[in-house]
C-alpha cells in the first residue's frame, strides 16, 4: 500500500511555515507587489527560520533535508505570495549546481556564506537569444593560466541584482553545442559585473528579475564546478530537482485562489442567495479540488524519486508535476476571478494577483511546452 | 537557572466546536491540538529570560493525553531544552491538574515558573494559583511585563489591572509567572529547531508516579452546550431622521440600554 502521510518532522515544517505566511508575508503580499520593491526583510526572517538552504548536506553545516522537504516549504510560502516564494526559493536552484557538481571544498566554499548569512545565490542559465534552446547560449568562457575569462550576458535572472553570487552557464565553444557548455560561480562584485533594471514585470513583480553583463570577467578556475563540458548536465539535472518545488508553489497559489474563491461565494449573494448555492460555482470549487490535489499528489511523487536517487523516474515525475501543476493553476486562479466577477478583476481583492503570479510557472524553470518535450522525450525512448 | 513552562494543548482557535452526543465534553475527532495561546507567550519569555542571562535551562512541562507530545516537540522546536509530559488519559479538574504539576516541579527545583493566564479552552485560570500555592511560591497573574534583576534573585512584574492600569509587584525568587498577551510576540519554531527537537528525548511521568490519583477529582464537568446563535442584525430603512427615532426607541425598549 502507497503512503501519502508527511512524517511529524514535515508536518511540524508545515505548520510552522504556514503561520510565518499568515502573519508575515500574506498582509504585504498586495503592497509589495504594487510597489515592485524586494522584500528584503521577509526573506531575512525567512533564512532566519532556516527555511532557505535546506539541502546543503550536514557534514557542511546544512540540513541535509530534500527535495520534498522543499516542496511542503513552497506550497505554504506559494499560498501567501509566489513574488516572494520565487525570491526565498531561488538559492536552492543557484546552489544544486554546486551541491550536484561541485568538490567537498567548492561546497564548503559556496554555501558556507549562504548558511552564515542572509546572502543571496542566483541561477544564470537564460540569455536575450537562448531561452527554451539553453544549448544554443553565447556565453563564453575563454580559459587564461589559471582563469577563465566570461563575456556575454544572462537574462530574466531572479534575485540577480541583490545575489552575492551567480551560479553561470558559459561555453567554451559555441561550435560544440551542448557539449561546449561549463558552469562557474562568479560573485556578482566581481570587475565586469553589471545589473539591469529591476524589470517591471505583470506578475511576482517583488521577486527581483534582472539581466546580467560581463565583461572580461576573470574568474578563477577553482569556480568551476565539474568539468568544461558538463554544464548542460548540471544545469538539466539541477532543474529535475528544483521543478517539484516550483510546481509545488503553483499548488499553494491556487489552493490560496480556491480558499477566496470559497469564502466570497458563501458570501456574495444574488438571486436572494449565497452563490455558492449555485451548481455552477459549486461545479468550479470541486474541479479547483480536484487539479490541486492531484498536482500535489505529482510533487509529491517526482520529490520522493529524487529524494531516493531515482533520477530517470524524478525527471520524468518532476517535468509531469510543473506542467500539471502550472496549467492548472493558471486555469484555477482564472476561474477564482470569475467567481469573483467584477470585484475580482480589481487590485481590492486578492485573486487577479495570484492570476498575474502564476501566468510565471507556465514561462520560468522550463515552459509547459518544454516539459511535454521533456515528457514525450521519456515516453518514446526505445 | 532552571526555569520552567506549562503548557496546555487545546482546540485551534478555528475549531468548530461540536458537543458529545452525552453533552459530556468536545468531540475531539478531526481536531487540531495547539498550544494554548496564552501558553506561547510564556515560552518566549522563558527563552528570552534565559537567553538574557545567558545561562539556564527552560524545560516544557505538560498534562494530558499522548497527542500531548506534539505541543512538546514544539516547545523544543522553537528553543526549549527539555521537555516532561505527565501522561494520562483521564481527564483532571484545575486542582488535580496542578496537583499533578506541582508534584513534577517539586522533583526539579525550579527558579522560575511560567505559564499562560489561563487556557484558551475552559478558560479557568486557575491552575497557576494552585500550583503555586502547592509549591508555597510567590506568583502573579495578567503579567505584561517581566524583569528579572541583575543578581537574579527578585523579580518585577507589571500587570494589567481593570481600566488599563498597570500594578508593579516585586518578589523574591523562585516565584511563578502567569502571563497576558502583549508581553512578547512569540518566535517561530525553526526549521534546525524542529530538525534538533525530533532527537531530543521527552521525560515521561505518570500520575501514580506523582501520587495524584485520577478519582480525587472534586468537580466533573457535564451538560456541555453550545452558546444560543445569535440572531442577525437588524437594519433600519427610512429617511435618517425617522430612522435615527426608530433607533433610539428600540434601544429604550427592546435592547434596554437607555
Amino acid at each position: 500500500m502507497v503512503s501519502f502521510n508527511l512524517s511529524d518532522e514535515q508536518l511540524a515544517l508545515q505548520d510552522m511555515v504556514r503561520k510565518f505566511v499568515e502573519n508575515e508575508i500574506t498582509p504585504k503580499a498586495a503592497q509589495y507587489d504594487q510597489s515592485g520593491e524586494f522584500p528584503t526583510e521577509v526573506i531575512k526572517k525567512a533564512w532566519e527560520l532556516g527555511i532557505m538552504n535546506i539541502t546543503v548536506p550536514e557534514k557542511f553545516g546544512g540540513l541535509g533535508l530534500g527535495v520534498l522537504e522543499d516542496v511542503v516549504i513552497n506550497e505554504e510560502l506559494g499560498a501567501g505570495c509566489l513574488g516572494m516564494t520565487t525570491s526565498i526559493a531561488v538559492n536552492t536552484l543557484g546552489m544544486y549546481p554546486i551541491l550536484l557538481g561541485g568538490t567537498d571544498d567548492q561546497i564548503k566554499e559556496f554555501t558556507t556564506p549562504l548558511l552564515n548569512e542572509p546572502k543571496l545565490i542566483a541561477f544564470g542559465l537564460t540569455e536575450p537569444g537562448s531561452g527554451s534552446d539553453a544549448g544554443s547560449m553565447s556565453t563564453v568562457a575563454k580559459e587564461e593560466g589559471d582563469h577563465f575569462i566570461v563575456n556575454g550576458s544572462k537574462m530574466w535572472i531572479t534575485n540577480a541584482g541583490p545575489s552575492s553570487f551567480i551560479t553561470t552557464f558559459c561555453t567554451i565553444d559555441k561550435s560544440l553545442g551542448s557539449k561546449g557548455i561549463l558552469c562557474l560561480v562568479i560573485p556578482s562584485d566581481a570587475e565586469g559585473v553589471s545589473f539591469g533594471k529591476h524589470e517591471d514585470k505583470l506578475g511576482q513583480r517583488c521577486s527581483d528579475t534582472r539581466s546580467i553583463t560581463f565583461e572580461n570577467v576573470k574568474v578563477p578556475k577553482s569556480h568551476l564546478i565539474g568539468k568544461v563540458g558538463e554544464g548542460f548536465k548540471i544545469a538539466l539535472r539541477t532543474l529535475d530537482k528544483t521543478r517539484p518545488a516550483i510546481a509545488a508553489g503553483a499548488v499553494g497559489a491556487a489552493r490560496a485562489a480556491m480558499e477566496h474563491s470559497i469564502r466570497y461565494s458563501k458570501e456574495r449573494k444574488q438571486f436572494n442567495q449565497p452563490i455558492a448555492n449555485f451548481q455552477a460555482i459549486q461545479f468550479m470549487l470541486a474541479d479547483m479540488c480536484t487539479q490541486i490535489e492531484a498536482s500535489r499528489l505529482l510533487c509529491y511523487r517526482a520529490a520522493y524519486h529524487l529524494d531516493n536517487g531515482e533520477y530517470q523516474q524524478g525527471s520524468f515525475y518532476s517535468a509531469n508535476a510543473k506542467r500539471l501543476a502550472a496549467d492548472m493553476a493558471m486555469e484555477v486562479a482564472t476561474n477564482a476571478v470569475q467567481i469573483f466577477g467584477g470585484y475580482g478583476y480589481t487590485k481590492e481583492y486578492p485573486v487577479e494577483k495570484i492570476m498575474r503570479d502564476v501566468k510565471l510557472v507556465q514561462i520560468y524553470e522550463g515552459t509547459s511546452q518544454i516539459q511535454r518535450v521533456v515528457i514525450a522525450r521519456h515516453l518514446l525512448k526505445d | 537557572m532552571n526555569i520552567f513552562v506549562l503548557l496546555k494543548q487545546v482546540p485551534d482557535t478555528e475549531t468548530k466546536i461540536r458537543i458529545k452526543g452525552d453533552k459530556s465534553g468536545i468531540e475531539t475527532d478531526g481536531i487540531k491540538w495547539i498550544i494554548s495561546p496564552y501558553d506561547e507567550f510564556a515560552i518566549e519569555e522563558a527563552l528570552k529570560t534565559k537567553e538574557k542571562i545567558k545561562e539556564g535551562t527552560v524545560t516544557a512541562l505538560t498534562l494530558g493525553p499522548d497527542r500531548c507530545v506534539d505541543a512538546l516537540r514544539t516547545a523544543l522546536a522553537m528553543g526549549c531544552d527539555n521537555a516532561i509530559h505527565i501522561k494520562t488519559d483521564d481527564v483532571l479538574d484545575s486542582l488535580s491538574t496542578s496537583e499533578a504539576l506541582a508534584g513534577a516541579l517539586k522533583q526539579e527545583s525550579p527558579n522560575l515558573i511560567f505559564a499562560g493566564k489561563q487556557a484558551i479552552d475552559n478558560d479557568q485560570g486557575a491552575v497557576f494559583g494552585y500550583v503555586s500555592e502547592f509549591l508555597d511560591m510567590p506568583s502573579a497573574s495578567v503579567v505584561v511585563k517581566f524583569e528579572l534583576s541583575d543578581d537574579k534573585s527578585s523579580a518585577k512584574v507589571e500587570r494589567e489591572l481593570e481600566g488599563g492600569s498597570q500594578g508593579v509587584i516585586e518578589m523574591p525568587l523562585p516565584a511563578m509567572i502567569a502571563v497576558d498577551k502583549g508581553i512578547n510576540s512569540p518566535r517561530y519554531a525553526s526549521l534546525p529547531g524542529i530538525m534538533k527537537a525530533k532527537k531530543k528525548e521527552i521525560k515521561g511521568l505518570s500520575l501514580s508516579d506523582l501520587g495524584v490519583s485520577a478519582d480525587a477529582s472534586g468537580t466533573t464537568e457535564s451538560d456541555f452546550e453550545l452558546p444560543p446563535e445569535r440572531a442577525a442584525g437588524k437594519i433600519i430603512d427610512g429617511e435618517p431622521a425617522e430612522a435615527v427615532k426608530e433607533l433610539v426607541r428600540l434601544l429604550r425598549e427592546e435592547a434596554k440600554v437607555i
